[in-house]
């Protein structure tokens, strides 16, 4: 009859490697049927169960206590066993040369004062608080630990921004840093491009492919899973991204994401439109609308953005040239657009492309419902009427035939002070109305002096579509258009492009601004060195890359004891 | 107002440092120690009982009993023990440290060392060597017959001659030690050298019988331990002078008896917290072994509270050979020790470690927070009376004593 015996060890920690080294040296023993070295987590008990090694003492333990279990032959054997772990433990030769083990992060600072970072993979509970040293040492934190708290997340990024340091993680699995990797990594050529990602498969994977396409990077940089959810703001994501875009070495940024959360993607693209450099964005689970809006690429896959940023690095686009937008002539309050369509399939694009730049567009014939106009005869902030739609041409010609409706609308939009933008589509051909740009021309002619009587400044907007062959003359309409002082385009994508940006600038709002320290670009650039608290192996993979690295053996606070542990937090206060 | 503990624990490591520890003279307990009686016997560590003392403890007051003349046999003298004729309490309750056992009872010699900057005292007996001593807890007649020469020639040739010299100044002889392979507590064979030879012209000079003069030159440079005693008192001298510092985490009194481990904390005034005193792991002298040996013993840790000793291991790599492990371990020790430490000594350093200071002052918080506590090199003594020293060895102190102190630290300060 085999019996099963457990010892507990309250305030023990080990890496979960070492752990199951044991537990294979332990089940190996003559007369050991099985054996289990694990922490007392809800689900390592579940699995002792299943293949029954447990005692009432497992069940018993903690999260935090180590359990060893072992079922023999014989109460002798088992216990024989259990009394070999210390020496078992000890017999494990570690691969890190090091002939001192601080036990504190600041002993281990002392030791390696150049360590610019420190990776930390211990428990997570107990990880904030060791990364809140490693920033009060003036380090860069890689966070692997799992289990930290937003609240957690939120203040140690918000201390690094005040300190100019970076927070990769939590649940940051991987970083490259001037060619040397952090946690899981590859080994990436050196290269143009500087990788920035929310993803830690994804950065391997997009990284991977530069290298297989030949290039390489300068720095991949992790930012933790959560960082581009609403509750972290993108902290280290921008943090990041203002890095790369300072960096001489890095060409062109590639950005990659699991879905972010929309206002985060939008301050993402925000940012990275302000950087005088190639950036190419793949959010996963997002379509892109467009290819390129200026500086930045729009990637359909993390595949293609790798093959994206290779190729820009590789052939460095011009950059300048976008059109000039008339910002400064708008007065305080004006940020509104109100899109007056003839044509139902140009106002639908218009909504669709508008969501680029702006949060919600209202319009009498919605994508969605949600975004339904409550009365089609009165605007709301940003609105695109269809003036085609059966509820206005009952009794009525249609807007392509007969301008006088929109001249209307066009008048009386042009007088609310918070519009800024007014679109109108102007389609000839044949069954068109004969010369239509000689109403509308004057029309708009008149909305903008009016608006500029009032001290404010009404952009007019027009596609124009038709040909040089239709009865109108398409050429003939664009003049007389541009006479009147609008903006025109026969393309439609690209007069929403044009009056999105106008929005898009109008729309920001100062107190979006991430305010943060600038990195010091020289801690990346300096030869890596780093601290290593937790996973040994860890630093084991830092050794392998010839990079110096002090190994912590650290415990939990109080060997675990969490009401000593909660005295030495309040003590802080008093020191 | 609220306390600054990084404030006061740098006070208290300050006056820990600028304390200057001369040694003055030698004197009868019942002449120097304030508060002494005929009835009072000190003995190392916190308080303890007849009933809880231990072996080495109980032999000392045995021969204690035998050299005050209160008794011709052990029943006799322990009838006497028993009776509660004779009152315990701690060295430490009386300005005095004692090795091991550390009996001192009122006819006995002992040092006395100043600290200059602030005029305490503090006093601690004669070392007697190693072997068969009463601070082992042995009692045999040659025990008290050296004893009997110690107080009656040795002590009288060191107060001349310490007299003659103006005092000694242990600070910066212990300082030198260290560069010579001391730690400062298990290993004072320089330091003990260098006391003699200082002493011995002194000596000579004012003998006036140059037998016993050239006696007790040969005694003091033979016994490797010779200065340990003016060091220990030394050491009460500097922590002391940290004492009572409000708000301060830093432990200023460390001391064992052989039944209970015991601190001090400078903030949490006279207050003792104790636990049951561990056994040492030990290298035993042939012929004994684990199961003779009495758990730690002595208030020669007060040198690791000083911020030497143990502390200091780094600087006495020969040490390991006493007490087992390599080199390595011994700069391990010193570095481990850092950890749990407030400061790094101004005057003691460590040329190995590019002389840095040594780890002064073990600060609760830290002992608690990396579940680490202090280390310290120690003898063992037998667990019975009257045999004396069986090994040496390695031995940390219990957290208990830690844990408790913060508790209490956290209660008085409303923490």
């Amino acid at each position: 009859m085999a019996v099963i015996r457990a010892e507990i060890r309250s305030g023990s920690y080990f890496d979960s490697a070492v752990l199951m080294q044991l537990q294979r040296s332990l089940a190996q023993l003559d007369g050991v049927d099985d054996a289990g070295v694990v922490m007392g987590t809800e689900e390592n008990k579940e699995i002792l169960a299943h293949i029954d090694l447990v005692t009432p003492e497992v069940m018993a333990s903690k999260s935090d206590d180590l359990v060893i279990v072992v079922r023999a032959a014989d109460e002798d054997t088992a216990l024989g066993a259990i009394g070999q772990v210390d020496e078992l433990l000890t017999r494990k030769k570690s691969n890190v040369d090091q002939e001192y083990r601080p036990k504190t992060l600041a002993s281990a600072a002392e030791m390696l004062p150049d360590a610019s970072w420190v990776l930390i993979s211990v428990a997570g509970r107990f990880a904030a608080n060791v990364a809140r040293q490693a920033l009060d040492l003036g380090k860069h934190v890689f966070l692997f630990s799992d289990n930290v708290s937003v609240e957690d997340e939120v203040s140690l990024k918000a201390k690094a921004a005040e300190k100019g340091l970076l927070v990769m993680g939590p649940d940051c699995g991987t970083a490259m840093i001037s060619g040397n990797g952090l946690g899981f990594a590859n080994k990436i050529r050196k290269g143009p491009i500087g990788v920035v990602a929310a993803a830690g498969t994804g950065l391997q994977q997009v990284t991977t492919r530069i290298h297989q396409l030949g290039s390489g990077i300068t720095h991949g940089i992790g930012t933790g899973g959560r960082d581009l959810k609403d509750a972290i703001g993108a902290a280290t994501f921008l943090m990041s991204m203002d890095v790369l875009a300072r960096d001489p070495g890095t060409r062109v940024i590639t950005l990659v994401s699991k879905p972010p959360a929309p206002k985060m993607a939008a301050k993402v693209i925000r940012k990275a439109r302000q950087i005088n450099k190639p950036v190419v964005i793949n959010f996963i689970a997002r379509k892109p609308t467009m290819r390129r809006d200026g500086n930045l690429w729009f990637a359909t896959g993390m595949d293609d953005a790798a093959a994206l940023a290779v190729e820009l690095a590789n052939k460095m686009p011009d950059l300048s040239g976008p059109p000039v937008l008339p910002i400064e002539k708008f007065s305080t309050g004006q940020k509104y657009f109100r899109g007056l369509f003839s044509g139902g399939t140009l106002a639908y694009e218009a909504q669709f492309l508008l969501e680029d730049y702006i949060d919600r567009v209202w319009a009498n014939a919605p994508i969605i419902k949600e975004n339904k106009l409550k009365d089609s005869l009165t605007s709301e902030e940003h609105s695109i009427v269809d003036l085609g739609e059966d509820e206005f041409t009952v009794g009525r010609l249609h807007p392509m035939m007969d301008n006088e409706m929109r001249i209307r609308r066009l008048l009386e939009e042009s007088k609310d002070p918070e519009v800024a933008v007014i679109m109108l589509d102007v389609v000839i051909g044949y069954g068109s109305h004969p010369d239509p740009a000689s109403e509308l021309g004057p029309a708009v002619a008149k909305a903008k002096a009016e608006a500029e009587k009032a001290g404010r400044y009404l952009e007019v907007v027009v596609v124009a579509t038709g040909t040089d062959e239709d009865p109108q003359n398409l050429d003939n309409q664009i003049a007389q258009m541009r006479a009147a002082g609008a903006w025109v385009s026969s393309s439609n994508e690209e007069v929403i492009r044009y009056a999105g940006s106008i929005l898009r600038a109008l729309n920001e709002t100062a107190e979006d601004e991430y305010v943060f320290t600038p990195v010091d670009l020289s801690t990346l650039d300096k030869e890596l060195m780093a601290i290593n608290v937790g996973l040994e192996s860890f630093a084991e993979d830092l050794v392998k890359q010839e990079v110096p690295v002090v190994h912590v053996e650290w415990k939990p606070p109080a060997g675990g004891n969490e009401k000593l542990a909660a005295i030495l937090e309040r003590m802080k206060k008093f020191s | 107002m609220t306390i600054n503990i990084d404030q006061a624990n740098q006070k208290a490591i300050d006056a820990f440092m600028e304390a200057r520890p001369v040694l003055v003279g030698v004197a009868k307990v019942m002449d120097v120690i304030p508060g002494m009686h005929e009835n009072l016997f000190l003995h190392a560590g916190p308080p303890v009982t007849w009933e809880r003392m231990s072996g080495p403890v109980r032999g000392a007051m045995i021969g204690a009993i035998f050299l005050e003349g209160k008794a011709k046999s052990v029943e006799e003298a322990e009838a006497i023990l028993k009776s509660g004729q004779i009152e315990f309490a701690p060295c430490h309750h009386y300005d005095s440290t004692g090795p091991m056992a550390g009996v001192m009872s009122p006819s006995m010699m002992v040092y006395i060392v100043e600290n200059t900057t602030t005029g305490y005292k503090a006093f601690s007996g004669l070392n007697e060597g190693r072997g068969k001593v009463l601070r082992m807890g042995a009692y045999s007649e040659e025990v008290i017959n050296r004893m009997k020469w110690l107080n009656e020639v040795l002590g009288p040739a060191v107060d001349r001659a310490l007299k003659e010299m103006g005092g000694l100044d242990i600070r910066t002889l212990l300082a030198k030690a260290l560069h010579m392979g001391d730690d400062g507590h298990n290993r004072l064979d320089a330091a003990s050298l260098l006391y003699t030879n200082f002493l011995a012209p002194y000596i000579i000079k004012t003998a006036t019988d140059l037998t016993q003069a050239s006696e007790v030159v040969k005694f003091l440079g033979e016994n490797a331990l010779s200065i340990l005693n003016p060091v220990m008192a030394g050491c009460k001298t500097m922590t002391q002078a940290g004492h009572n510092i409000e708000g301060s985490t830093i432990v200023t009194v460390m001391a064992r008896n052989g039944t209970d481990w015991g601190i001090r904390v400078s903030g949490l005034g006279d207050r003792w917290f104790t636990a049951p005193s561990p056994k040492v792991k030990s290298l035993y002298f042939p012929g004994f072994g684990e199961d003779d040996a009495c758990p730690d013993i002595g208030d020669s840790v007060i040198t690791e509270t000083a911020g030497i000793g143990g502390f200091a291991m780094a600087t006495a790599p020969a040490l390991v050979t006493f007490i087992g492990g390599t080199p390595r371990d011994a700069i391990n020790t010193t570095l481990d020790m850092y950890e749990i430490t407030f400061g790094e000594h101004k005057h003691f350093n460590i040329p190995f470690l590019d002389f840095r200071g040594t780890p002064t002052g073990v600060d609760i918080r830290k002992v608690v927070e990396t579940n680490m506590s202090p280390r310290v090199n120690t003898g063992v003594a037998h667990k019975d009376p009257g045999v004396g020293q069986v090994g040496a060895g390695v031995v940390s102190a219990p957290m208990k004593c830690f844990e408790d102190a913060l508790v209490a630290f956290a209660e008085k300060f409303e923490i």
